[in-house]
């Protein structure tokens, strides 16, 4: 029988099931598939905070969204126009986020007795058998009995192991409606699978029977097809938010020829990042699993005191216990790069949750008058040059540096042109080795014009010299307790900082005019539904336009001039208002806020109504 | 590290600073910087490649001291400092200056941490028994009952045994020494020295401020013969005013014997700090001085055992990977193995 294809430009698909069901995996390979045909897309996963919550209930439920399009894609998408539910609770979750008419694809085994009585549905009632779903368009796919069937003859597998493949059969069947290859699916497989035969050949078969499911049943008479994006042109490949990061340490580190040594203590969100550091010891990246948070920092002061780049990756509850460390840094003045994957707190909080709330705690959580550059991420690829920037910004300033993401980003995926490594700033770093004319004794806390010490590290015969927490005495380092010397150290810390903002870029507009009603100013993850939102309201002739703050301290010094060119300034945030607070305190203006705190991104629609209400 | 051919040999002068020492007059802290700065020249290292790393308290005030390179960190992380210190700079000699609180209360875990991983480093514990930068108050090895200024009616933790703690951790040289004795410290410290791993120096040091006479049994001539014990390898435990006692092992229990009436050194217990069955018997002789019928107090290298360095491991890791996958390529890596281009 025959099919119809139907050109789309923008579909959003969310898969769903239960934590054990593989939907991750699934998304990630329908996402990777997306992407090689150069469709834009971004993704975002929300699984659990457990790793196996009791199955079949409502906790848990693991999704993964996919916003892919022939259009440039901002966001991971406000409603899904597919659910993919592989049992009643993934359903129940997720309804609410669907749009009116979508399609759901449900899995019937995934809907008996017993499921529908752990996803808390009344006796008696099945929402795919009741008509509630009527309003929807409902596929029903017995996907257990079909895996099962198509695996009759492995007869090696049990029950359970030929169960696990039924996300294959779930991948296989929207490859067949989205006019996809089952090519790199079946490549990864090799590859994952590569010395257990059977189990990739079972695999291999569930895909393909998903496929050919929907290819033979007269049922479905529609596929889709959703063209390439006009992206710039290049060379792309996909990226998620901590690997960018991850890259971004390692190109700092070739480029300054400094060694990384990550000093980190395993915490969600931020762990993937010390996973893949481990990886590369082929660029002689040393990774330490310390024993705690502490540990973890300060093993790589230890590290940078001895001249390798030293990092410390962790979440909120993380930096709260490095913050000592943190000061000692400040005191040190040696370069150190602290990467906050920011997850809902306070406390334990949100573990697996997004949130931006920490950063008053960058900016000011430290005991005494600690100033440190803070920069923060805006989406999966940025991670990248922002974790370069991070790297240079802490060698060439001789400075703890804090680098802001959270759990959308580190977790969410996007098209990447990704740069070679010509294209990259060099970043040079030159330790003390000598005197200069007229110097007759090192003084550690001698500054050059940009107010930075010099970096003179063990080894280095003629430079021995003792540095520590307590205060310096200026130039020299000797512990001092004068008055007038401490003023004058503390006024100097910060002024180092202030200082920087003479060696980043100016800020420059997103989208919009120079001036005008009402500029959106954001910063991090909030930046795809920003983006979305002011594009939309542009294309309305609203007087809109958007900025999108990565170095947050020192600000670009022209950030007060854009600010004052508006009459009004919104600045939206996933926490209780912190951003706005720094900006009001800082240039003087009654700075709105929006804020969520819901442990999920600000979407686009609401940005639009929100916005609508001021232009 | 130096092209210097005919460079004058270092001497104790060499390694100290032009910072005034502000320990209190009399405190024991001096007595162990004199001994540090006296065996440093004799170790072979050259000047620049040594770094002392200390904490918070008045031990840590040792760095500014040393002239070397030196880190005068915060409340208990030096141990942690110098792990990744050590990993990122293995040829360096790095040398832990901590004291009890540092090492055993705020710094507990980083200090067992550190034991385990065996960095090649030393680590110098000077136990005072009490807190004195904050005047006073007792210390995770004070005895119980102590009466402090956070105690007045007597303390009632229980205190650390840190060479049993660092046995517990699986440390590979584990030894303890004095300030009132200077050859036997100068002695320990160059053997700590010597040891390949990390090296476990306690160091009962007097605090003649909150402190003072907490060791003076141990220490001052009309005790110390009954109730020490110095350790030295293949040699029977002897002790005693005229060496007249001994230590013998009875099943798993060290017992007292008087020498003479049959009794000889032959019988006696041999020093072996190869052991790590009797090291760890050798450890839990820490009994209350106070309390009558106790053993003494034993002082020298209780153990020493060859283990592979954590930083030595690090480095062969990455060397092998290299060996075997080739340096990393940025490019190569940037790139990835799935790419599209859009023209």
């Amino acid at each position: 029988m025959s099919t119809t294809d139907q050109i789309l430009q923008d579909v959003v698909i969310k898969f769903a099931g239960d934590s054990g069901d593989g939907m991750q995996l699934t998304g990630q390979q329908f996402t990777n598939n997306t992407a090689l045909l150069g469709i834009d897309l971004a993704t975002f996963p929300d699984f659990p905070a457990e790793i196996r919550a009791p199955i079949g209930t409502l906790p848990g439920v693991s999704g993964f969204q996919l916003h892919f399009s022939s259009n440039k894609v901002y966001t991971p998408g406000d409603i899904a126009d597919v659910l993919v539910a592989m049992n009643a609770a993934a359903l129940k979750v997720n309804l609410k986020s669907i749009k009116p008419g979508g399609k759901i694809i449900a899995n019937i085994d995934g809907f008996d007795s017993k499921n529908l009585r752990l996803a808390n549905y009344p006796d008696g009632i099945n929402p795919l058998e009741d008509g509630s779903l009527d309003s929807y368009d409902l596929i029903k796919i017995d996907v257990t009995k079909l895996t099962r069937e198509s695996l009759k003859d492995f007869t090696d597998l049990g029950v359970k192991e030929r169960d696990r493949a039924k996300n294959m059969f779930v991948l296989g069947f929207i490859y067949w409606m989205y006019n996809r290859s089952l090519e790199n699916t079946i490549e990864f497989l090799k590859e994952k699978f590569g010395k257990k035969e059977t189990i990739l050949q079972s695999n291999i078969k569930v895909l393909q029977a998903g496929y050919n499911y929907g290819d033979t049943t007269e049922t479905f008479t529609t596929r889709y097809k959703v063209e390439k994006a006009k992206m710039p042109a290049g060379l792309y490949r996909s990226i998620m938010g901590n690997q960018a990061l991850t890259y971004g340490l390692i190109a700092a580190s070739e480029k300054s020829g400094l060694p990384i040594f990550l000093g980190s203590y395993p915490i969600t969100p931020a762990s993937d990042i010390l996973h893949e550091l481990s990886k590369y010891k082929s660029f002689g990246v040393k990774t330490f699993q310390a024993e705690d948070e502490i540990a973890a920092i300060t093993s790589a002061i230890g590290a940078s005191y001895g001249g390798l780049l030293g990092i410390t990756t962790t979440s909120g509850p993380g930096m709260a216990l490095k913050a000592e460390a943190m000061g000692l840094a400040v005191m040190l003045e040696i370069p150190l790069v602290i990467v906050n994957i920011q997850r809902g707190g306070p406390s334990t909080g949100l573990p697996t949750k997004t949130e931006q709330s920490d950063l008053m705690q960058a900016y000011y959580g430290r005991n005494g008058e600690c100033p440190m550059p803070v920069i923060a991420s805006s989406t999966p690829s940025d991670c990248f040059e922002v974790a370069y920037e991070a790297c240079r910004i802490a060698l060439q300033h001789m400075t703890p540096v804090i680098l802001l993401s959270d759990g959308y980003i580190a977790n969410g995926a996007e098209p990447w042109r990704f740069p070679t490594s010509n294209d990259l700033k060099p970043i040079n770093v030159k330790f003390k080795t000598s005197l200069d004319e007229g110097e007759e004794k090192f003084m550690p806390y001698k500054r050059d014009e940009k107010l930075v010490r010099p970096w003179a590290i063990p080894g280095t015969a003629g430079f021995e010299h003792r540095i520590g927490g307590l205060e310096k005495q200026d130039i020299t380092g000797n512990v001092s307790y004068d008055a007038d010397n401490h003023q004058h150290m503390v006024k100097t810390r910060q002024a180092k900082v202030d200082k920087i903002a003479d060696h980043i870029p100016l800020q420059k507009m997103d989208s919009g005019a120079d001036k005008g009603k009402v500029l959106v100013l954001g910063w991090g993850s909030t930046y795809g539904a920003i983006k979305s939102a002011v594009l939309e309201l542009q294309a309305q002739g609203k007087s809109v336009s958007h900025a999108h703050i990565r170095y947050i301290r020192p600000f670009p010094k022209n950030l007060g001039e854009i600010i004052s060119n508006f009459e009004t300034v919104l600045i939206p945030e996933i926490n209780n208002g912190q951003l706005v607070k720094i900006i009001r305190d800082e240039y003087m203006v009654d700075a709105k806020a929006y804020n969520k705190i819901m442990g999920v991104p600000i979407t686009k629609g609401e940005l639009v109504d929100v916005l609508k209400k001021m232009l | 590290m130096s092209d210097t051919v005919t460079a004058a040999p270092l001497t104790a002068k060499d390694f100290a600073t032009d910072q005034e020492v502000r320990w209190c007059p009399g405190c024991g802290d001096y007595s162990i910087l004199a001994q540090v700065q006296k065996v440093m020249p004799t170790l072979g290292i050259p000047k620049e490649n040594v770094v002392v790393v200390s904490g918070i308290g008045c031990s840590s005030r040792f760095p500014y001291y040393m002239n070397t390179f030196g880190m005068h960190s915060i409340h208990g992380r030096a141990t942690a400092i110098a792990s990744g210190l050590k990993a990122a700079r293995p040829e360096l000699s790095v040398w832990i200056v901590s004291g009890d609180g540092d090492s055993m209360s705020i710094g507990g875990n980083h200090t067992i941490h550190l034991l385990r991983r065996n960095f090649d480093v030393n680590m110098l514990v000077f136990n005072n028994q009490i807190y004195g930068l904050t005047k006073g108050q007792y210390s995770p090895t004070s005895e119980e009952h102590k009466i402090t200024k956070s105690t007045p009616f007597g303390s009632i933790d229980h205190p650390f045994n840190p060479l049993a703690l660092a046995m517990g951790a699986d440390a590979t040289f584990v030894a303890r020494s004095m300030d009132r004795d200077p050859k036997h410290l100068q002695q320990t410290l160059i053997r700590a020295n010597a040891h390949k791993g990390c090296s476990f120096v306690e160091i009962y040091q007097n605090c003649n401020i909150f402190n003072d006479g907490a060791f003076e049994i141990f220490t001052e001539k009309g005790t110390k013969m009954e109730e020490t014990l110095f350790l030295e390898n293949g040699k029977p435990l002897i002790f005693g005013a005229t060496q007249n006692k001994g230590i013998k092992l009875d099943g798993f229990n060290p017992v007292v014997v008087e020498l003479g009436n049959g009794v000889s050194a032959d019988d006696l217990w041999i020093h072996d700090d190869k052991d790590f069955y009797k090291a760890q018997i050798l450890v839990r002789m820490f009994d209350d001085p106070r309390k009558a019928n106790h053993l003494p107090r034993p002082f020298g290298v209780f153990y020493e055992t060859e283990r592979l360095c954590y930083e030595d491991v690090m480095a062969l890791q990455i060397e092998e990977v290299i060996t075997s996958k080739g340096k990393g390529n940025l490019d190569k890596l940037l790139r990835g193995k799935e790419v599209w281009e859009i023209m």
